[in-house]
């Protein structure tokens, strides 16, 4: 890389005297690639320290300030075979951090009071217990309050909060019988220890926060993983920009560090990164991924240019009008505000859980209370039997059921190429009933190949090649591409017509069908592909023409009619009707509408909503993005716009469709276990509840029943893993 | 059961014994990397080139 570079964005300052950057690497995943990638950094001389994570993919590399520039980093990453993108963490990041390890801790903290509390229960339980004057009982019952209330005020700080939080609202939330439970249970314990009584849920307390905790921090972590990699992703989009100096010079700058009213070049061939207005220059600019429209425009001074859009033929100034997370359509920009609105009043279906089911327990255990009362029993075995029942409803079981579904079905997806954005698209996933693709880009292949390869003769191919080797034209890259590796040939490029060379004494030109004169030949190529873009070669008076198009993904049919035999299939694309009649044509005779504005997108999935249906919107277009958060649910490629992506609940990495199915496949397998959990949990209480409510319930048969249904409902998540096995 | 009196110390010592050892992990990042660890395991760079066992 020959370009100047700004790098002072992402560089942090540790301590005194050394700096250190935080990068994306792609392609880490073995321990030859941490120790390729440490032992090299650390001979580049003045790095302090290079150190890999290999679950999240980042690399922090710490130097002597002063004694290299970061770009050196970069390259040397490069060099080793790895490239690496830096970014800045966010402070969200870190505050989702504090809160993972807080609940690690308390996890810890709950775990060593369940043992030991166990440990003095269970000999107890041996024989000591049912001893009416016992000093040894009274002993340990002391001991495990010494133990459990610290621990049970450490531990259960995250409920405790939480349901404070929701009380002051006026809510009711799941940690409020939790928190009840917890509280009340330690308080009768510790006066049946005064009272030298038996009967103690010192054990039963505890335990139940381990568990809670145990699914409480998958939870968070399932949020953290999908947050880091929305990261990563933003950092490997590679956002630079040549910015242009005060001197007039071109530096390589992060986007982040270009502002509003700033000169920007835009090369031929690479994508704009900023929106802005052209201030001189002329081009014509591919704005598929802005508008799904194939078709290139014209730019010239004063013409609007957006972020994201491919620059194909000529250098352009442009002086920017919005950069780094503001580069969208004000049109775009509106539609999307209203409808991530809509989408917002989903509620989860564990939420759903909790508010049938706490207002129930919180009347069993009053009823229990007053039924004792009301048959004569003492007001102390009333209350004694009332928490009894508040205790072993507890939702420990529950607390899981949803968690661990999604750690594990999210840990399925990701293996198969697809990355969530939050657990709870996996729910809204599996409730889809209708698939709208967006074409460009989604169904058909993020770059432009070679349609026509089989009409056309090796030779012409392979000179066709050597002379697109020669141009930086994104048309010219996909003949070089189908014609192998070449030897370039020594060729002049004329911007905006083509190239041309001479090969064995004659002329040779590969550029527009006008430039090289062969209109008659391209009639009846233009007619058979009509999305296609057209490239001539002319060589010794004959005429060849190739046509260039995105073509499907190459398993598209398979995965649309996958697809298409639980679910209902839709085009909307903002393409001309010719180019999507024919992928419709190709995917099976698929309902589609074409010419589309962002617009008219949402109208038809608002249209499609109010029916009843629930869209999964599939797409990666600017002009998607309002699509995407007006869906029901929505996925984008990885190569979608910046906008698409952010709006999107899930991406799929590859050139394949596949994963797309597999979230639908996987997402519905992983509803059905976590429906599966909560009727766990229901049928457990219907059991237990009972018992305690008739006052059955011992502490030992609590601390099973507890233990027993959260390990059958984390045994039960297990099984999303092989959900494809089970979909066949 | 005067057995009690150094045994039940004796327990509770060996569980916080174990909290602390949990916490020290979690203070000084042992948990930041669960996937780079279990490579890290088999690195052989730490031994002479001669001990080296060949893929």
């Amino acid at each position: 890389m020959a370009d100047a570079q700004d790098f002072s964005h992402f560089v942090r300052r540790p301590a005194e005297g050394v700096s250190a950057m935080d990068l994306v690497v792609n392609g880490v995943y073995c321990g030859t690639c941490i120790v390729t990638i440490e032992k090299g950094l650390g001979r580049q001389a003045g790095v302090r320290g290079a150190r890999v994570n290999l679950a999240n993919k980042r690399v922090t590399v710490e130097w002597d300030e002063g004694a290299l520039e970061p770009p050196v980093i970069l390259e040397r990453l490069e060099a080793l075979g790895y490239p690496a993108f830096p970014f800045t963490a966010e402070a969200a990041d870190s505050a989702e951090l504090q809160e993972e390890k807080r609940l690690l801790r308390c996890l810890g903290v709950a775990a060593f009071g369940a043992m030991n509390v166990m440990l003095l229960s269970v000999a107890l339980w041996a024989g000591a217990e049912d001893d009416p004057n016992s000093a040894t009982r009274d002993l340990f019952h002391w001991l495990s309050a010494l133990v459990a209330l610290p621990c049970a005020a450490y531990a259960g700080m995250p409920f405790f909060e939480s349901a404070a939080r929701s009380l002051r609202v006026g809510a009711l939330n799941m940690d409020v019988p939790i928190s009840l439970g917890v509280i009340l249970g330690l308080a009768m314990s510790v006066l049946q220890t005064i009272s030298h009584q038996h009967g103690t849920y010192f054990e039963g307390a505890v335990m139940l926060l381990t568990f809670l905790l145990a699914g409480r921090l998958l939870d968070q972590r399932m949020r953290r993983r999908t947050r880091d990699f929305a990261i990563n992703l933003s950092a490997m989009r590679a956002d630079r920009a040549m910015k242009l100096g005060e001197d007039g010079e071109a530096r390589e700058t992060p986007i982040a560090a270009v502002g509003v009213g700033d000169l920007v070049l835009a090369r031929p061939g690479e994508r704009i990164a900023v929106d802005g207005v052209v201030e001189d220059g002329r081009s014509e600019i591919d704005q598929s991924l802005v508008t799904g429209e194939t078709a290139p425009v014209e730019a010239f001074p004063g013409a609007l240019v957006y972020a994201g859009t491919l620059n194909l033929t000529g250098m352009l100034r442009v002086r920017v009008q919005h950069a780094g997370s503001g580069t969208f359509l004000d049109e775009v920009n509106g539609l999307l505000a209203g409808a991530v609105e809509q989408r917002s009043s989903y509620v989860m279906l564990a939420d759903r859980a909790a508010r049938l089911y706490v207002p129930v327990v919180h009347v069993a255990a009053l009823a229990t209370f007053v039924a004792w009362l009301a048959i004569g029993a003492g007001w102390q075995q009333a209350l004694t039997i009332a928490i009894t029942v508040l205790i072993i409803t507890c939702p420990c079981a529950l607390g899981l059921a949803v968690p661990a579904v999604q750690v594990v079905a999210a840990g399925a997806l990701f293996r198969r190429g697809l990355i969530l954005h939050s657990g709870e698209a996996l729910e809204r996933l599996s409730a889809c009933d209708t698939v709208v693709f967006d074409k460009t880009g989604t169904l058909t292949q993020p770059r432009p190949g070679l349609a026509n390869v089989a009409d056309i003769a090796p030779a012409d191919l392979a000179l066709a090649g050597r002379l697109a080797l020669a141009s930086r034209h994104p048309l010219a890259k996909a003949i070089a591409e189908a014609a192998g590796p070449q030897e370039p040939l020594a060729a002049e490029e004329f911007p905006g017509e083509g190239v041309t060379a001479t090969f064995e004494g004659e002329t040779a030109r590969l550029g527009s069908v006008a430039w090289c004169g062969a209109e008659e030949t391209a009639a009846p190529v233009a007619a058979r592909w009509p999305d296609a873009s057209l490239i001539a070669l002319s060589r010794a008076g004959r005429f060849v023409v190739f046509a260039v198009r995105q073509a499907l993904r190459v398993d598209a049919s398979a995965v649309v009619a996958e697809l298409a035999r639980s679910r209902d299939i839709e085009i909307l694309s903002g393409d001309r009707e010719a180019a999507v009649a024919l992928a419709a044509r190709e995917l099976g005779d698929v309902r589609y509408e074409a010419e589309l504005k962002p617009a008219d997108k949402i109208t038809r999935l608002q249209a499609l909503m109010a029916a009843g249906r629930k869209p999964l919107m599939v797409g990666d277009g600017l002009n998607d993005a309002p699509a995407l958060a007006a869906a029901y649910v929505s996925i984008s490629p990885i190569s979608a716009a910046h906008v698409a992506q952010a709006q999107a609940d899930a991406l799929f990495l590859g050139e394949r469709l596949q994963p797309v199915a597999d979230a639908v496949t996987i997402s519905t397998k992983a509803r059905r276990l976590m429906v599966q959990n909560l009727w766990i949990s229901a049928v457990y209480n219907l059991i237990a509840v009972p018992l305690a409510v008739l006052g059955f319930v011992t502490p030992l048969i609590a601390a099973i029943a507890m233990s027993g249904s959260s390990v059958v409902v984390t045994l039960n998540a297990l099984r999303a893993r092989d959900a494809r096995k089970a979909a066949r | 059961m005067n057995v009690l009196v150094y045994l039940v110390p004796v327990a509770l010592a060996l569980g916080f014994l174990g909290l602390a050892a949990f916490l020290w992990a979690l203070k000084t990042g042992q948990f930041d990397d669960l996937d780079g660890a279990g490579w890290r395991a088999i690195n052989d760079d730490d031994l002479p080139e001669d001990k080296r066992r060949g893929p």
